[in-house]
C-alpha cells in the first residue's frame, strides 16, 4: 500500500460520498418519472390529525396535518349534524404532513360537547369530538399571572418545601441517608414511567406520521445522552462534590419532567379540561413536594451554600411556569410527546447516577431490605400523591 | 369551570336557522352575557351571510354531474309511445345501468349507480292501462335488476329466482313487460342483494301512473327524497330531495302565487327509518300512493317509511319564499331543506 502514490487515490471523503450520490441520483429519478412499473394498491389513503383545537367567540377554529401518504381535499364542514356553509376550508388539497387552518363561525356554548365532521372530495369523514367547549385563553396579562401563579402553587414552593428536609438528612446516620436516597430512586422512576406513558397517550392525539409514540423514546435517549455529557461536564469542574453533582443533575432532570408537565397542564388549560381547584392545587404541591426531597438527599453529606441549594431548587421547580405558558399558547401533540420523553430520559440518566450510593460502601450487587423498602415506598408515595393530583 | 349555559340553545338556534333561511336574519336569538357570546348584531356584521344560514359551501356543477335537479323535478318521462292493434297504448323504454361519479354535496363526490346517469333514474309516466316495456341493460360490474311496485306477474318483479329479469348480469339485458296499474303514484329500484347497496348507490326513481280521467292541471313536480352515505359506514352524510344536498336552497322553486302545485313525493331513504316533509307557512292535500282522488288529510307535515310515497297539492296565496324540509332537522341541516319562491 505504502508503494502507490497517494496522488493517484481519491481522498477517503469521495469514497463515502458515491453511494450517497448514488442514492441521490435514484431517488431524483425515482421522483421524476413516479418510479415506473409500482401502482399504488387501493384507493387514496385520507387521514387527517386535527392537532389544535381553538375556540373563541363565535368561531370554532382547527389546526389540521395530513397524516396520511395522499394529499387530501376537504370540501364540507359539519357540526352536530348540520352543514356549515360559512366555513373556511383551504382551497388546495392538503399533501402529505402539510398544515392547514379551518375555520367555523359557530355561536358555540360553553361546556357543551361538539362533534365536527370534516368531509373530504370522495366523502371520507374526519371525525372531531370538543367533549366541552371553553374559550381559547389568549396571551395576555391575565393569562401569564395565572399560569405563572400556578406554577408557583405546584412547581416552585413545593419543591423548595421538600427541600427542607436537609436538616434532618443532615443528622440522619448512614442506613438513614441511603433509605431516603431509595424512596428518591422509587419517585423518579415513578416519574419515568408516568412521563412515558403521558407522552405516549399525548403522541396518539397528532399525527402518526411524524413519529407518533416513538418520539417519545427519541426524546428520552437524546436526553439521556445529553445527560451523561452534562454528567462529564459537571465532574470535570467540580471534582470532590460528587452529592452536588448528583443533586444537580437530580434536579436538571425534574425541571426537565416538569417542564413537560407544565406543557400538559398549559394545555389541558386551554382546552378547558382543567378543573383549577384546590384539589388540583394540593394534589401537584404534595406530588412535587416529594421532588424536593429527591433533590437534598443526595448533598446529605455535604454543607452547600444556601444559594447553591436555592438553585437547584430553582432549576428543578421554575420549568413548570414556560411548560405552562407554552402548552396553554402553542403546544401541539408531537412537542408534548417529545418533551415527556426527555424529562423521562433524563430521570433514567439521574437514577443510574444515585444508584451506586443505594449500598454499602464495596459492595456492588443486591439491595438491603431496608433499600428495597425505600425503593418501594417512593414508588408507592408517588402513585399515592399522582392520585391527588387526578 | 362552572358551565356558563347561555339563553341561546342549539334548538333555539336550530329554530332560527329554520325561520331565517337563506335571508340570514339572526333577529331573536338573544345570546346572554356569556364571554363566549358574541351578540347577534356583531355577528350579522362579521358574517354578512350569517353562521345561521342553512347550506353548505359552495354549489354542485349540473354540468359535471350531467344532470340537474331543476330538470330532474319535472322532466316526466312517458318513454317512446306505440298504439297497439288493439288500441292499447305500449309505452318502451330503454334504461342503462352504469357507475357515475356524482356530486352529492358541492366538492363532495359519491361513486353512483345509476339508471340512464342520474339520480335518481328517469321518472316513468303512463295512463292507468298501458303496456309497459322496459328494456334494462347493465352496463356495470354488478348485476341488477328494475323491481317496480305495482300490479304485476312473478316474472316481472325483478328479484332473484323469478326468471332472467330477476338478476340481469353485467353486459346483459332484459325487458320488463307489465300493465300499468293501479294509478298513483309508484317506485322503482335495483332489488339485487346486498340490497341496502344497490338502492343506496343510486338505483331508484319514481313510477307515475296516472288515471284514466287526468288529474286537474297544475304545476307538477317530482321530489325523491334521498340520502348518500358516503363514507360507507351504515349512516347517511348528506340528505335531500333529488340528490344534491341544499339544491333547492340555492336555486329556490319557481311557482306562481294561486295555481295549483302538486308534488309528487318518493320517500328512498337507506339507514334511517323514517323521513318526513315540511311545508312552511302553507297547507297542502295529502294523497297517500295517489290512488284515490280524495285527499285524507290537510296539512303541513307528512312522514314517510321507506318506499312510502303520495301526492301533495297546495295553492300558496301569497308571495315570498317558503322552505320546505324534512321535519327531522338533522336531515334539513345536512342537505335535505328547499324553498319555493312564489311570485
Amino acid at each position: 500500500m505504502s508503494t502507490e502514490a497517494p496522488t493517484h487515490r481519491a481522498p477517503a471523503w469521495i469514497l463515502a460520498a458515491i453511494p450517497l450520490s448514488l442514492l441521490a441520483i435514484l431517488a431524483l429519478l425515482f421522483l421524476a418519472f413516479d418510479v415506473p412499473g409500482l401502482h399504488r394498491n387501493g384507493p387514496p389513503i385520507e387521514q387527517i390529525a386535527i392537532e389544535r383545537t381553538e375556540l373563541h367567540p363565535g368561531v370554532i377554529e382547527l389546526r389540521v396535518r395530513n397524516d396520511g401518504p395522499d394529499a387530501v381535499q376537504l370540501a364540507q364542514v359539519v357540526v352536530n349534524d348540520a352543514f356549515v356553509a360559512e366555513a373556511s376550508l383551504p382551497a388546495d388539497p392538503i399533501g402529505r404532513l402539510g398544515k392547514a387552518t379551518v375555520r367555523i363561525p359557530y355561536l358555540w356554548n360553553e361546556g357543551e360537547a361538539y362533534e365536527i365532521s370534516l368531509l373530504t372530495s370522495t366523502g371520507v369523514t374526519i371525525a372531531h369530538t370538543i367533549d366541552a367547549a371553553a374559550e381559547t385563553p389568549t396571551a395576555d396579562a391575565g393569562f401569564f399571572g395565572l399560569l405563572g401563579l400556578l406554577g408557583l402553587y405546584v412547581g416552585i414552593i413545593p419543591v423548595l418545601m421538600g427541600m427542607l428536609w436537609l436538616p434532618f438528612a443532615r443528622r440522619a446516620r448512614a442506613p438513614v441517608v441511603r433509605f431516603m436516597l431509595a424512596v428518591t430512586v422509587g419517585l423518579l422512576a415513578f416519574l419515568a414511567v408516568e412521563a412515558v406513558v403521558e407522552g405516549i397517550d399525548e403522541a396518539g392525539k397528532g399525527a402518526q406520521s411524524l413519529g407518533g409514540a416513538s418520539l417519545v423514546f427519541l426524546g428520552a435517549f437524546l436526553a439521556y445522552v445529553a445527560m451523561t455529557g452534562v454528567d462529564g461536564w459537571l465532574s470535570r469542574r467540580r471534582q470532590g462534590a460528587d452529592g452536588w453533582r448528583v443533586a444537580m443533575l437530580v434536579a436538571i432532570g425534574i425541571g426537565l419532567h416538569n417542564f413537560g408537565e407544565g406543557l400538559a397542564i398549559g394545555g389541558a388549560y386551554a382546552a378547558g379540561a382543567l378543573a383549577l381547584g384546590a384539589f388540583l392545587v394540593i394534589g401537584f404541591a404534595v406530588h412535587n413536594t416529594t421532588e424536593g426531597l429527591a433533590i437534598v438527599a443526595p448533598v446529605a453529606r455535604e454543607r452547600p451554600a444556601l444559594r447553591r441549594l436555592l438553585l437547584l431548587g430553582l432549576v428543578a421547580g421554575v420549568p413548570v411556569v414556560p411548560g405552562a405558558w407554552i402548552g396553554g399558547l402553542a403546544s401541539n401533540p408531537q412537542v408534548t410527546a417529545l418533551l415527556l420523553g426527555v424529562g423521562a430520559g433524563a430521570i433514567v440518566q439521574v437514577i443510574q447516577q444515585i444508584l451506586p450510593s443505594l449500598r454499602p460502601k464495596g459492595a456492588t450487587r443486591g439491595f438491603e431490605p431496608l433499600i428495597a423498602t425505600g425503593l418501594a415506598a417512593g414508588l408507592v408515595l408517588m402513585w399515592g400523591t399522582g392520585l391527588l393530583a387526578g | 369551570m362552572p358551565p356558563d349555559r347561555t339563553k341561546l340553545t342549539r334548538r333555539g338556534l336550530l329554530g332560527a336557522a329554520a325561520g331565517a333561511g337563506a335571508l340570514a336574519v339572526v333577529s331573536g336569538a338573544s345570546n346572554g352575557n356569556g364571554s363566549a357570546q358574541p351578540s347577534a348584531e356583531e355577528l350579522a356584521t362579521k358574517h354578512p351571510h350569517g353562521p345561521l344560514h342553512s347550506g353548505a359551501r359552495g354549489h354542485v356543477d349540473a354540468a359535471v354531474n350531467g344532470f340537474d335537479p331543476d330538470a330532474v323535478l319535472t322532466d316526466f318521462d312517458g318513454g317512446t309511445v306505440t298504439r297497439l292493434p288493439n288500441g292499447r297504448t305500449l309505452r318502451t323504454w330503454d334504461v342503462v345501468a352504469k357507475e357515475k361519479e356524482i356530486q352529492v354535496a358541492p366538492g363532495v363526490t359519491f361513486l353512483a349507480w345509476t339508471y340512464n346517469g342520474r339520480v335518481p333514474g328517469p321518472t316513468f309516466r303512463a295512463t292507468e292501462g298501458d303496456l309497459l316495456r322496459i328494456r334494462l341493460t347493465n352496463g356495470t360490474g354488478h348485476p341488477h335488476t328494475m323491481h317496480f311496485h305495482g300490479i304485476h306477474p312473478s316474472a316481472m318483479d325483478g328479484i332473484p329466482g323469478t326468471g332472467p329479469g330477476g338478476l340481469v348480469e353485467p353486459g346483459a339485458s332484459f325487458t320488463y313487460e307489465f300493465d300499468a296499474t293501479p294509478f298513483g303514484l309508484h317506485l322503482y329500484h335495483c332489488h339485487t342483494f346486498p340490497l341496502a347497496t344497490h338502492i343506496h348507490r343510486g338505483l331508484y326513481g319514481a313510477f307515475v301512473i296516472d288515471p284514466k280521467t287526468p288529474r286537474p292541471d297544475a304545476h307538477e313536480m317530482v321530489m325523491v327524497m334521498n340520502g348518500f352515505d358516503t363514507n360507507f359506514d351504515g349512516a347517511n352524510e348528506v340528505y335531500a330531495v333529488n340528490t344534491v344536498g341544499f339544491h333547492y336552497m340555492h336555486n329556490p322553486i319557481k311557482v306562481r302565487r294561486d295555481e295549483l302545485v302538486r308534488i309528487y313525493l318518493v320517500n328512498v331513504l337507506e339507514f334511517d327509518p323514517i323521513n318526513s316533509f315540511h311545508l312552511h307557512a302553507n297547507f297542502f292535500h295529502y294523497f297517500p300512493t295517489g290512488t284515490s282522488l280524495t285527499p285524507t288529510e290537510l296539512t303541513d307535515t307528512i312522514s314517510q317509511v321507506q318506499g312510502q310515497r303520495g301526492l301533495l297539492e297546495v295553492r300558496f296565496p301569497y308571495t315570498g319564499r317558503y322552505m320546505f324540509h324534512a321535519h327531522k332537522t338533522e336531515f334539513a341541516e345536512l342537505g335535505w331543506v328547499g324553498l319555493f319562491e312564489v311570485a
